[in-house]
């Protein structure tokens, strides 16, 4: 398979990028959400734009009424979202929810994936456990309770957690924290007794639960997949997300970069246009080098993971790793050679910048894509 | 899909039935490579089977048309071709300037005549090529170059020098670019083809810091070039020149080839090293390796159809020399002591030491990795002055 996108996904790009940069522009959308303080950090009219778009169920089966495309074409919708810096619950909702949903039952799908596909409903995935994404080791206990379970437990870092109509919870049925096995997904409705959110806004405007599960009392039929065996499910889930997150770097870069270039032409000081100088002209080529190589990479591992290959996990860390290295140097060069301007929030420049710190810490950083990179190696 | 399918399922049969062992086993070094040409000593004789089986096929140069001596695989087909030799591990059965610079270069500009002579010996290895670009004052400014070619009516009589002049002195013909009108700078150059063994060319190895002589002064006293022996037009020769750096930039990048841009975090376990600084450096490292991998991929692809940018080659000259030097660095970390040693049998003469070495060139050779930045920024950023 070529390492381009074909002609279907071209088409798929070519309208995608028109529907964000017309309807989810920063002004429109970011700092519209960001100014008035919208606990949701994002637009619902937005979200339903997605679904008449067909972006909502993409990646759901064709049997759930969904597109059944891959990730080359989340990764397509994701770039355009990054470029424009969109709020929008597409990354855990469409990508990372309905992967999570499609290793549940009939029943479970038909209870969540009709509202997500017309884009009434939202889903949050709640894994990290503490600052730092870690998810090898899951502390959060379900424990048998009548015909169900009982979840207690604290989950971080839970990206529009509040606004969710269900949280994807992994948790623990069995064993100790750090093991493999024991672990299964849970589909938590949001007026289920005993959750609380506290929720609280990030640098990049988008909203983030900390949520507390106090003995959330659930039935059986919650249960996504095979109880003690979601381990794997959560692997599929992560590596969604990651490759998801990665290629909305890689549109956040190429966004910033193509700022920083407009500026580079437009601005003069000393009686010159200031990417007359070879001192920034060599950054903005090395920065344009580096970018072209993130989207490569990103697209290889997209298509591996659509294929099934087993490089797939490994080349979606090295993926990760390497759009946030070029996306954070993008960020870093644009604020830099916008020089004073870049550091007011009248420049868009700098909300790059803050989008560019939250989706590196989401589903791991580049250090821990790094070790997993080695580890995957086999040293 | 399934016409590809079999395709596949029938060049992995003749790989199987026609590549000898010993052409599987990794290329440990300069001579493992078989560069043909009129005095090319073969290694052994599974070399030689190897090649003239793929001569026969058509496959040392895959995607050529059949009439100048390839296979006429389409893009597709040509890529399963280098996947199923990378999964085989069989090792190219033919290296050349001919195939990977001057064959691109006479596709685009030669005259049919040319095509079939000259593409025909390239793809049969019965000639070996190298290249006159550099002179010794015009180095990244190559444009000013002074090599003359004096107009004698029917043929040119040529005097100059040239210089960091790869394998001339193992070359059979040159291609060359010599002025031919001192009045114009760009408008001014030809590209001319003619023997080495012509009277009035000479060659003088010169010794780099890695000890050996890839690269040669070659010398041009009153050599005759006959007037049929030029590509392009008279005095449109840069356009010829810069067309072939981009194929000269793309094979020094690295990209299709699957050694130079490889992951190399398991030389960690290899040499039983447990230093978790040096395990971060190098995880960085592949991360790095494996996305120009995929970039190379990428660009190899967009090229058959024409997608990639006409100055991509430029960047990825730039990242994949860059890339390489740091490989190097790496594994002289990774080697420590023993990586020192000159001429040991244990590192096979030097030879972690002394590739380390060669690899400070490739981000001077074919264009600086500045002078690499400044095309980048002006043709595809289109940055002002630039």
């Amino acid at each position: 398979m070529p390492l381009y996108y074909t002609e279907d996904q071209a088409m798929l790009a070519d309208s995608v990028t028109g529907f964000m940069a017309d309807e989810g522009g920063i002004k429109k959308q970011l700092r519209h959400w960001r100014d008035i303080g919208c606990k949701d950090g994002f637009g619902h009219a937005l979200w339903k734009q997605f679904a008449e778009m067909g972006l909502t169920g993409m990646l759901a089966a064709e049997e759930d009424g969904g597109l059944a495309m891959g990730h080359v074409e989340a990764g397509i919708v994701l770039a355009e979202i990054g470029r424009n810096l969109t709020p929008s619950p597409f990354l855990t909702t469409a990508v990372m929810g309905v992967t999570a949903l499609s290793g549940a039952s009939a029943d479970l799908r038909g209870r969540w994936l009709p509202g997500v596909i017309a884009g009434e409903s939202v889903l949050a995935v709640a894994v990290d456990e503490g600052a730092k994404h870690r998810p090898e080791r899951i502390a959060c206990r379900a424990e048998r309770a009548g015909n169900g379970f009982r979840l207690t437990g604290k989950k971080d870092f839970v990206v529009q957690g509040a606004s969710a109509d269900a949280l994807i919870v992994a948790a623990r049925t069995s064993g100790s924290d750090s093991d493999a096995d024991g672990v299964t997904l849970f589909a938590v409705p949001r007026d289920a007794a005993g959750i609380t959110h506290h929720s609280v806004r990030l640098v990049d405007s988008a909203m983030a639960s900390h949520v507390t599960l106090d003995g959330v009392e659930l039935d059986g039929d919650c249960v996504i997949g095979d109880v003690d065996g979601g381990r794997a499910l959560l692997g599929k889930v992560l590596s969604a997300g990651r490759i998801g997150a990665a290629a909305e770097q890689t549109g956040v870069a190429a966004g910033a970069f193509g700022m920083t270039t407009t500026y580079l032409k437009t601005r003069k000081q000393f009686g010159k246009l200031i990417g007359e100088f070879q001192a920034l002209q060599h950054r903005a080529a090395h920065l344009y080098s580096e970018i072209e190589i993130a989207e490569a990479v990103v697209l290889k591992a997209q298509q591996l993971l659509d294929g099934g290959s087993e490089r797939a996990e490994l080349m979606v860390s090295a993926a990760k790793a390497k759009a946030a290295r070029v996306c954070n140097l993008a960020v870093r060069e644009g604020v830099q050679m916008h020089g004073g301007v870049g550091m007011t929030d009248e420049y868009d420049i700098g909300l790059y910048m803050k989008r560019e710190r939250a989706l590196t810490e989401f589903m791991g950083d580049a250090n821990y894509h790094a070790e997993r990179v080695a580890q995957l190696s086999g040293y | 899909m399934s016409d590809l399918e079999a395709f596949r399922a029938e060049i992995r049969a003749w790989i199987e039935a026609n590549c000898p062992a010993e052409m599987r086993a990794p290329v440990q070094g300069e001579d493992d490579v078989c560069w043909g040409g009129r005095n090319f000593v073969f290694k052994n004789a599974a070399q030689k089977a190897w090649l003239d089986a793929c001569v026969a096929k058509g496959y040392t140069v895959a995607d050529w048309p059949k009439a100048y001596g390839g296979a006429g695989l389409t893009a597709p087909e040509a890529k399963i071709w280098r996947e199923e030799c990378a999964r085989a591990g069989a090792r190219p059965p033919l290296s050349s300037f001919g195939i990977w610079m001057l064959g691109p270069a006479l596709l685009k500009f030669g005259t049919e005549e040319q095509k079939v002579h000259y593409l025909g010996q390239i793809a049969r290895g019965e000639v070996r090529w190298c290249q006159g670009y550099s002179e010794p004052g015009s180095g990244s400014d190559l444009v000013s170059l002074q090599t003359f070619g004096e107009d004698k009516g029917d043929h040119w009589v040529v005097n100059g020098q040239k210089i960091w002049t790869s394998y001339a002195d193992k070359a059979d013909w040159i291609f060359c670019l010599v002025r031919t009108d001192k009045a114009n700078t760009y408008q001014g150059i030809s590209f001319l083809l003619f023997d080495m063994t012509t009277p009035g060319v000479t060659t003088k190895p010169i010794k780099l810091i890695s000890g050996s002589s890839p690269f040669c002064e070659t010398f041009f006293d009153n050599v005759v070039v006959p007037k049929a022996q030029i590509v392009g037009q008279l005095n449109r020769g840069w356009d010829v020149a810069k067309y072939l750096l981009g194929h000269e930039r793309e094979m020094i990048s690295g990209a299709g080839d699957g050694g130079q841009t490889s992951a190399i975090g398991s030389v960690l376990k290899r040499n039983g090293l447990d230093d978790p600084m040096l395990r971060a450096e190098l995880a960085q490292f592949d991360i790095d390796a494996l996305s120009f991998a995929a970039m190379g991929e990428k660009f190899l692809d967009e090229i058959k159809v024409g997608k990639a940018h006409p100055a991509q080659p430029n960047m990825m000259k730039y990242a994949g020399t860059e890339l390489n030097k740091r490989r190097h660095e790496l594994l002289m970390t990774a080697g420590g002591s023993t990586a020192l040693e000159w001429d040991s049998e244990e590192t096979r003469g030097g030879a972690p030491s002394r590739a380390w070495l060669r690899t400070k060139a490739n981000s001077i050779e074919g264009g600086t990795s500045e002078v690499m930045l400044n095309v980048v920024a002006k043709r595809i950023l289109e940055l002002p002055g630039a």
